[in-house]
C-alpha cells in the first residue's frame, strides 16, 4: 500500500493534463464538431501558459493566456469547418502542424528556463482518507479545477438547458435550427471553448507539472485524448477514470525508468501508445460493429441550413 | 360588427429559387383562424418550400409574410415559432437520441436554464390528455414509432402554443386508422380557433379535411377553392396539369414458376434488434407480389437479406431452388436479382460520380464492360450508356457531370435503366416511386408491370396503399418483422382491413371483424389455404399441414 | 438594397479555377508566413528570397529539392491511396520507418553481395513490414471499426521507438562515437546517385509509382472500387464490393510504399539506419496529397514545391538562424489554405443586390 500511494498520485497528476484535453474534445464533439488538433492545441497552449506566467510571473494568468489562445486556435477550425464546410480531419491535422510547429518556433527563447509555477494545495480533512486521501487531495489546485470541471460538464450535459441544445446539435443540427436556435452559432461556441479547455491542458504540463517549456512536450498526449473521448463514450465522468488510466501507464513507465531496469528506454516509451491501440481495440469490440451508443450522430459532417441534399 | 378578422397568416408574393430554378414563384397563401387549408400539389411543387419560409427555415428572394394583419419579417425559424408557427416537418425534426420531453423543450427560452422536469412532464401529460395524443414522455424518441414520433411532433406545436400549424405529408407515414384519429386531432384544433395548413398529394384525404384548397404546380399558385364542391378529378387535373385515370393495371394473365423464396428467413436490424423474424415467401416469375407495412417494420432488413446486402441469423433464401446462404450481393447479382433500394442517393447512385461510372457500378466487373482480369472498358462503358440515357430518357446536361445535379426522377430512371437493362429474373424495388411526380411515378410504375409481363418476379414494397392495391397480383402485410397474411386478391381486401393487418391485428381477427360489420365474406380463394396463412411462417406450415396439403413449397 | 452573399453547390469545377485555388492557397499562406516572420523581426521578403536560392537558385538546390520530392511523392502517393478510400492513413511516417528498420534488417542479416539482389531484398523487406503496419490498423478499422486514424498515429510512436531500440541498442554501430546510428551499409546496400549529385534511384520509382497509380484510379476495376467506396460506402456495398478485403488491401498497400519510400530514403541517401532519420516525410506527405487533390500526377509536381520549401527550410536554418519548425508553421498555414479555399471549387459565391422582386405587371 506505502508502495502504491505515490504511483498513484503522480498517475492523477499525470493523467491530468490528459483529462482537460478530454474533456475539451468531449464539449467540441459533442456539438458534431471533429477536431483533431489537440496535439497543437496543447503545445500552444503549453508555451503560451509558460511564457506568460514567465514574463509576468503570475502562474494563473499563464493558465487564463493558454486558455485565450487555445480558443483562438480553434477559432480557426471553427471557421473552416463551419463556415467553410472543410474536411474536419484535414483541418484538424493542420492545426496540429500548425501549433506544433507555432510553439516549436516561439519557444526557442525559453529552452531550459524553470518557473515557480502552481505548487500543492492540500485539502484538509479529505487528505487524511488512507489512500484516497493522498492520491486526490493532496495534489494542486488545477487538478482540483479538472474534478470540477468534469462533474460541471455532465451536470450541464444533462441538466441544463443549454446542454440540451448542446447534445441535441451535435446528433440533429437541422432540428435544433428549426426549432429556432442557431446551430452555426452553437458550434462555433463549443468548438471554441473546447479549444481553451484542451490548451489548458497543455499549460498543466508547462506550468503545473514539469514547471518548464520543452520542444514537443506534450509528445502525443492530444492524440492520446482523441482515444479518451471514444473510450469514455462521450461522458465527462468517464473521461476521469481513462485519463488516469493513461496517466498511470505514463507514471508507471516513468518510475521503471528510474528504478534502473535493463528494459531498454525506447520499449517503455512505447508503453502508452501500445495502450492506446489496445484500449480502442476493447472498447470497440465490445460496442460492436457501427454502433456507436452516446457518439454524436452528426460528427463531422459539414452542415448547413439551406442546403438540400 | 366584426369587420374582417385578419387571417392568422398571409403570405403575398413569396419567391424562392435554388440553383437559379424557382421554387416558389409569387405565391399568395392564406390561413384563417378555425380553418384548414390544404396546400396541394404534387414532389416538388414547392409546397415545402413555401412552408420552410413559412416557419423561418429559408429566406424567401421575394414576398412578405403578415401574421394577423401585421407585417414579419422570419430571420430565424425563432421568429415564426415567436409568432405562433408550428410546424410538423414530413421528417418530423426530432432528435432521436433524446427522450420526448427533451424533444418537447428543444429551443425554448421561456425555461430556467436548470430544466425543471416534473413540470414538462406533467405539461406534456396534460396537452396530450386534451387532444388525446397518447405518448410516454420519458421514452427515447428512436424507440418510438412513425405514428408516435408524429404525435410528439404534434405535441411539440402544441406544447410552443402554436396558432397556426402546419402539417407536411402528415398521413404519407400512417396507416388508415392513424389517420382517422390525426383527422379528428385536426378537427379538435380547428375547433379551438387554430389555422391549420394541411400539406397532402392524396385528394380522398384532402377532400375529407379540407375547408379550402390551393394548389401548387411547378411553383406557381394555380388557385384557391372551397373544398365543397370541387372533384377529385378537377383537383387532380389542376395538380398534374392534364387529365389523369385513377385505373389499376391489369392483373398478370398467367404466374411463372417460383424464383425466388425465402424460408423462416430471421434477420438483425441495425440496432441488433431482431427485425425479420421468420419470414416464409415465395415470388414468382410473371407476378407483382407486393408487401404493405408501416416503415420501419422489417421490410428494409427483408429485402437487405433477399439482395445478400445483410446476413441472416437463421432461415435462407433460394434462388431457383438453391440455397444462398448469406452469399454476396454479387452472387445475387449474376443469379439475376436486381434491386432498386429505397435511398437513391445514400444507397443506388454515388452521388458524387458521374452518369457513366454510377451506369457500370453493378456490372463494372462483367463483360464487355471488363477488359481483361484488370481494366474497365470506359469507352464500352461510355456508349452502354448513352443508349440507356436515350432509352430510358434521362434529362441530363452531360455524362460526365456528377449525378448530384439530376432531378429525383432522373435519378430514379437513371438507376431503372442500370437495374432493368439486362433483363434481370427478379427485381426487388422499394418505395420505387417515393418522392416523384405524377409522370415519374407512372412511368416507372409502367416499367415494372413491362417488367413482369416480359416475365420478371417482382416484390414490390411501398407504403402507398393505392399503389400496392393498383399494382400487386398478390399482396402480402407485415407488423413488426411477421408476415400477417398474403392474399391471392388484393383488391377483395379493403384498405381499413389492410390497415389492421399492419397495425398487428390477426388475420382471425380482422375476418371476424368483417363478418360482425356484415361485409361480404371473402371470396373464395382467400379462404383457401393454399393462398392466405396467418402468423409467421412456422405457424403457416402448421396451417398448411392442418389442411393436408403437402410438397416443398406449400405455401402460395 | 444591401448586397446579399448568395452560394450554392457547383454542379461542375472549371479547369482554371482547379488550378487557380491551391495556386491561390500557397500564396496566401507565404503571405500570412510573411506577417508572422515579421512580427518576429525576420524580415519575410529576406526569408523567402534565401528560401528561394536554397532550393531552386542552382543546380545544387534544385537537385536537393529533387532528393526531398522523391520521399514526399512516394508518401503522398500512399497517403492519396488511403484518403480515396475515406480511411484516414495518418501513419505514412511510421511506415516510412518500418520499412527502413525491415530493409536494415535485411542488409544486416540477409546481405548478398549483388546490387540487384540487395535492392529487391530490401524493397521486398520494406514493402512488407510497412504494409504490415498499415494492414494492421486497416484491418481493425475494416473488422471492429477502430479508429483508423489512432490507431496509425499511435503506431507512429510505436514505429519511431521501435528503431531507436535498435538504433540506441543491439545494431549501434560501436564506431559512431555514441551517435544512434547504425554501420554503414556496404555498396551493393545503397541506391545509386546520379548527376554528380545525391538525387538517387529512389526518383525513378516516385515517378513509376505516380503513373500507375494514376493508371490505377482511372482505369482498373480496383481503382474504381476504392473510388465507390470512398464516395459512398453504402452504395459500394450495393455494388458488391468488399469493404474489409479491400481496407486491408488499401492500407497495406498504402503502407508498402510508405515504407518503400523508407527504405528508399535510407538507402539512398544516408546508407545506414539512424534515429529520426524522416522530418516527418509522413506527415508532410498529407499536406501534398490533399494539396494535390489526390491527383497522383499532380502530386508529383505538388511534392517538388513542397521539397523545394523543406529545402528553403534549410536553407533558412544555416543563414537567418530560423528553427526547422518554422517550415512546419507554413505547412500548417497552406493546409490551412488551402482547406479554405476548397470553398469555391464546392460553391459559388456571388453576391446579389437584394431588391424584393416586383412581380407587378399590368395584363
Amino acid at each position: 500500500m506505502e508502495m502504491l500511494v505515490p504511483i498513484l498520485a503522480a498517475a492523477v497528476r499525470s493523467g491530468t493534463p490528459i483529462l482537460y484535453a478530454t474533456l475539451g474534445e468531449i464539449l467540441t464533439e459533442r456539438s458534431g464538431i471533429l477536431n483533431l488538433g489537440l496535439e497543437g492545441l496543447m503545445l500552444v497552449g503549453a508555451f503560451t501558459g509558460f511564457s506568460v506566467a514567465s514574463g509576468t510571473g503570475n502562474a494563473w494568468l499563464g493558465i487564463a493566456a493558454a486558455f485565450l489562445s487555445g480558443c483562438l486556435l480553434a477559432l480557426v477550425h471553427a471557421f473552416l469547418c463551419i463556415t467553410g464546410r472543410a474536411n474536419q480531419v484535414v483541418s484538424g491535422l493542420a492545426l496540429t502542424m500548425f501549433g506544433t510547429g507555432l510553439s516549436s518556433l516561439l519557444g526557442r527563447g525559453f529552452i531550459g528556463e524553470t518557473i515557480l509555477g502552481i505548487g500543492g494545495m492540500t485539502i484538509p480533512l479529505l487528505s487524511e482518507i488512507p489512500v484516497l486521501g493522498p492520491t486526490f487531495f493532496d495534489q494542486d489546485p488545477l487538478v482540483y479545477l479538472s474534478y470540477g470541471l468534469a462533474v460541471f460538464l455532465t451536470w450541464f450535459l444533462w441538466s441544463t438547458r443549454a446542454g440540451l441544445a448542446l447534445r441535441a446539435v451535435g446528433d440533429a443540427p437541422r432540428v435544433v435550427d428549426a426549432m429556432g436556435l442557431s446551430s452555426t452559432r452553437l458550434r462555433y461556441l463549443y468548438t471554441v471553448i473546447g479549444g481553451g479547455i484542451v490548451a489548458v491542458g497543455g499549460a498543466y504540463m508547462s506550468v503545473v507539472y514539469t514547471k518548464m517549456w520543452g520542444d514537443l512536450m506534450t509528445a502525443g498526449r492530444g492524440w492520446i485524448a482523441v482515444a479518451l473521448v471514444i473510450f469514455a463514450i462521450w461522458h465527462p465522468l468517464r473521461a476521469v477514470g481513462g485519463a488516469y488510466l493513461f496517466g498511470g501507464v505514463g507514471a508507471l513507465q516513468l518510475r521503471i525508468q528510474a528504478a534502473g531496469t535493463s528494459i531498454p528506454a525506447p520499449l517503455l516509451l512505447m508503453l502508452p501508445y501500445v495502450f492506446t491501440i489496445f484500449v480502442l481495440f476493447v472498447i470497440s469490440v465490445r460496442k460492436g460493429k457501427g454502433i456507436l451508443l452516446g457518439a454524436p450522430a452528426s460528427l463531422g459532417q459539414p452542415y448547413h441550413r439551406e442546403e438540400r441534399d | 360588427m366584426a369587420a374582417e378578422i385578419p387571417p392568422l397568416v398571409f403570405m403575398r408574393g413569396i419567391t424562392k429559387r435554388f440553383l437559379g430554378v424557382k421554387a416558389n414563384d409569387a405565391i399568395d397563401f392564406d390561413v384563417r383562424p378555425g380553418e384548414v387549408h390544404t396546400l396541394l400539389g404534387e414532389n416538388g411543387a414547392g409546397k415545402s418550400t413555401l412552408m420552410n419560409v413559412l416557419c423561418g427555415l429559408y429566406k424567401p428572394d421575394g414576398g412578405e409574410i403578415e401574421i394577423e394583419g401585421e407585417l414579419r419579417r422570419f430571420r430565424t425559424p425563432r421568429d415564426a415559432i415567436a409568432a405562433g408557427i408550428g410546424m410538423v416537418h414530413q421528417h418530423f425534426m426530432l432528435v432521436p437520441a433524446q427522450t420526448v420531453w427533451e424533444n418537447m423543450v428543444l429551443g425554448l427560452d421561456a425555461l430556467p436554464q436548470v430544466l425543471p422536469r416534473k413540470d414538462i412532464v406533467r405539461r406534456i401529460e396534460e396537452i396530450s390528455e386534451r387532444y388525446a395524443l397518447r405518448v410516454d414522455p420519458l421514452a427515447p424518441v428512436w424507440q418510438l414509432s412513425i405514428g408516435e414520433q408524429q404525435r410528439v411532433a404534434i405535441l411539440k406545436a402544441l406544447y410552443r402554443q402554436a396558432r397556426i400549424l402546419v402539417l407536411d405529408e402528415p398521413t404519407a407515414v400512417l396507416i388508415p386508422q392513424e389517420i382517422q384519429s390525426l383527422f379528428a386531432t385536426i378537427r379538435q384544433m380547428r375547433g379551438e380557433g387554430h389555422g391549420i395548413v394541411f400539406i397532402s398529394h392524396k385528394l380522398d384525404e384532402v377532400l375529407a379535411v379540407s375547408d379550402r384548397i390551393s394548389i401548387l404546380r411547378k411553383g406557381k399558385k394555380i388557385g384557391t377553392f372551397a373544398a365543397v364542391g370541387v372533384t377529385k378529378e378537377k383537383l387532380a387535373e389542376m395538380m398534374v396539369g392534364r387529365q389523369v385515370f385513377f385505373n389499376g393495371a391489369p392483373p398478370t394473365t398467367e404466374r411463372g414458376p417460383v424464383f425466388l423464396a425465402v424460408r423462416d428467413l430471421v434477420v438483425r436490424g441495425e440496432r441488433g434488434n431482431i427485425a425479420v423474424q421468420g419470414v416464409s415467401l415465395e415470388l414468382r416469375q410473371k407476378e407483382i407480389f407486393g408487401l404493405a407495412g408501416v416503415a420501419g417494420n422489417g421490410q428494409l432488413e427483408l429485402c437487405e437479406a433477399m439482395v445478400g446486402l445483410r446476413g441472416s441469423e437463421s432461415g435462407d433464401v433460394l434462388v431457383q431452388g438453391r440455397e444462398m446462404g448469406n452469399a454476396s450481393p454479387r452472387a445475387f447479382l449474376d443469379r439475376g436479382v436486381a434491386y432498386i433500394p429505397e435511398d437513391r442517393k445514400g444507397t443506388g447512385l454515388v452521388p458524387s460520380m458521374n452518369i457513366r461510372e454510377n451506369v457500370v457500378l453493378r456490372k463494372y466487373w462483367k463483360k464487355p464492360f471488363a477488359r481483361g482480369r484488370w481494366f474497365i472498358d470506359w469507352e464500352v462503358a461510355a456508349g452502354h450508356t448513352g443508349r440507356l440515357v436515350e432509352r430510358f430518357g434521362v434529362i441530363t446536361p452531360g455524362l460526365g457531370i456528377p449525378i448530384r445535379a439530376l432531378s429525383g426522377g432522373n435519378l430514379q430512371k437513371l438507376m431503372l435503366a442500370r437495374e432493368l437493362s439486362d433483363n434481370p429474373k427478379a427485381i426487388i424495388a422499394v418505395q420505387p416511386t417515393w418522392g416523384l411526380d405524377v409522370g415519374a411515378t407512372e412511368y416507372v410504375r409502367e416499367r415494372l408491370l413491362e417488367q413482369r409481363d416480359r416475365g420478371a418476379a417482382v416484390f414490390l414494397v411501398s407504403e402507398d396503399l393505392e399503389e400496392l392495391l393498383a399494382l400487386s397480383d398478390r399482396l402480402a402485410v407485415i407488423h413488426q418483422g411477421r408476415i400477417m397474411g398474403i392474399t391471392k386478391n388484393p383488391r377483395a381486401l379493403s384498405e381499413e382491413d389492410l390497415g389492421l393487418l399492419m397495425a398487428g391485428t390477426s388475420l382471425e381477427d380482422v375476418l371476424r371483424g368483417r363478418e360482425e360489420r356484415g361485409d361480404a365474406p371473402l371470396p373464395g380463394p382467400l379462404r383457401d389455404p393454399g393462398t392466405f396463412f396467418a402468423g409467421d411462417g412456422a405457424a403457416q406450415k402448421k396451417a398448411f399441414r392442418a389442411e393436408g396439403g403437402e410438397g416443398r413449397t406449400p405455401w402460395a | 438594397m444591401g448586397l446579399r452573399v448568395v452560394t450554392e453547390k457547383r454542379v461542375r469545377v472549371p479547369v482554371w479555377l482547379e488550378v487557380l485555388v491551391p495556386v491561390g492557397a500557397v500564396m496566401g499562406a507565404l503571405i500570412a508566413g510573411a506577417v508572422l516572420l515579421a512580427l518576429l523581426g525576420v524580415s519575410p521578403l529576406a526569408a523567402y528570397a534565401a528560401m528561394l536560392r536554397g532550393s531552386l537558385g542552382d543546380w545544387y538546390g534544385i537537385s536537393e529539392t529533387l532528393v526531398k520530392a522523391v520521399p514526399l511523392t512516394l508518401a503522398g502517393l500512399a497517403v492519396a491511396l488511403s484518403f480515396r478510400m475515406q480511411v484516414w492513413n495518418i501513419g505514412a511516417e511510421g511506415q516510412l520507418y518500418m520499412g527502413a528498420l525491415a530493409a536494415a534488417a535485411a542488409v544486416r542479416f540477409a546481405f548478398v553481395d549483388n546490387s540487384l539482389v540487395m535492392f529487391c531484398l530490401m524493397a521486398g523487406a520494406a514493402a512488407l513490414a510497412g504494409g504490415t503496419w498499415g494492414a494492421f490498423a486497416g484491418y481493425l478499422k475494416a473488422r471492429w471499426n477502430v479508429n483508423e486514424i489512432i490507431t496509425t498515429l499511435m503506431l507512429n510512436y510505436i514505429a519511431i521507438h521501435a528503431v531507436d531500440y535498435f538504433v540506441y541498442g543491439p545494431w549501434k554501430d560501436p564506431a559512431s562515437l555514441g551517435f544512434p546510428m547504425t554501420a554503414s551499409f556496404p555498396a551493393a546496400a545503397r541506391l545509386p546517385q546520379f548527376f554528380d549529385s545525391r538525387v538517387h534511384l529512389g526518383i525513378f520509382f516516385a515517378v513509376v509509382f505516380a503513373v500507375l497509380f494514376h493508371i490505377v484510379f482511372r482505369w482498373t476495376k480496383w481503382g474504381f472500387e476504392v473510388r465507390v467506396i470512398g464516395a459512398n460506402p453504402k452504395a459500394a456495398q450495393y455494388a458488391g464490393i468488399n469493404f474489409l478485403r479491400n481496407a486491408v488491401l488499401v492500407m497495406f498497400v498504402s503502407g508498402a510504399v510508405a515504407g518503400f519510400s523508407g527504405m528508399c530514403e535510407m538507402a539512398g541517401l544516408q546508407g545506414r539506419l539512424q534515429h529520426g532519420f524522416s522530418p516527418g516525410y509522413g506527415y508532410t506527405a498529407i499536406i501534398v496529397a490533399w494539396l494535390a487533390r489526390l491527383n497522383p500526377l499532380a502530386l508529383m509536381g505538388v511534392a517538388f514545391l513542397l521539397g523545394a520549401l523543406l529545402v528553403g527550410g534549410d536553407t533558412l536554418q544555416v543563414v537567418m538562424r530560423l528553427p526547422l519548425s518554422s517550415i512546419q508553421v507554413l505547412q500548417g498555414l497552406i493546409l490551412f489554405a488551402v482547406l479554405g479555399a476548397e470553398y469555391f471549387l464546392t460553391y459559388r459565391v456571388r453576391f446579389i443586390r437584394s431588391v424584393p422582386d416586383s412581380p407587378k405587371e399590368v395584363d
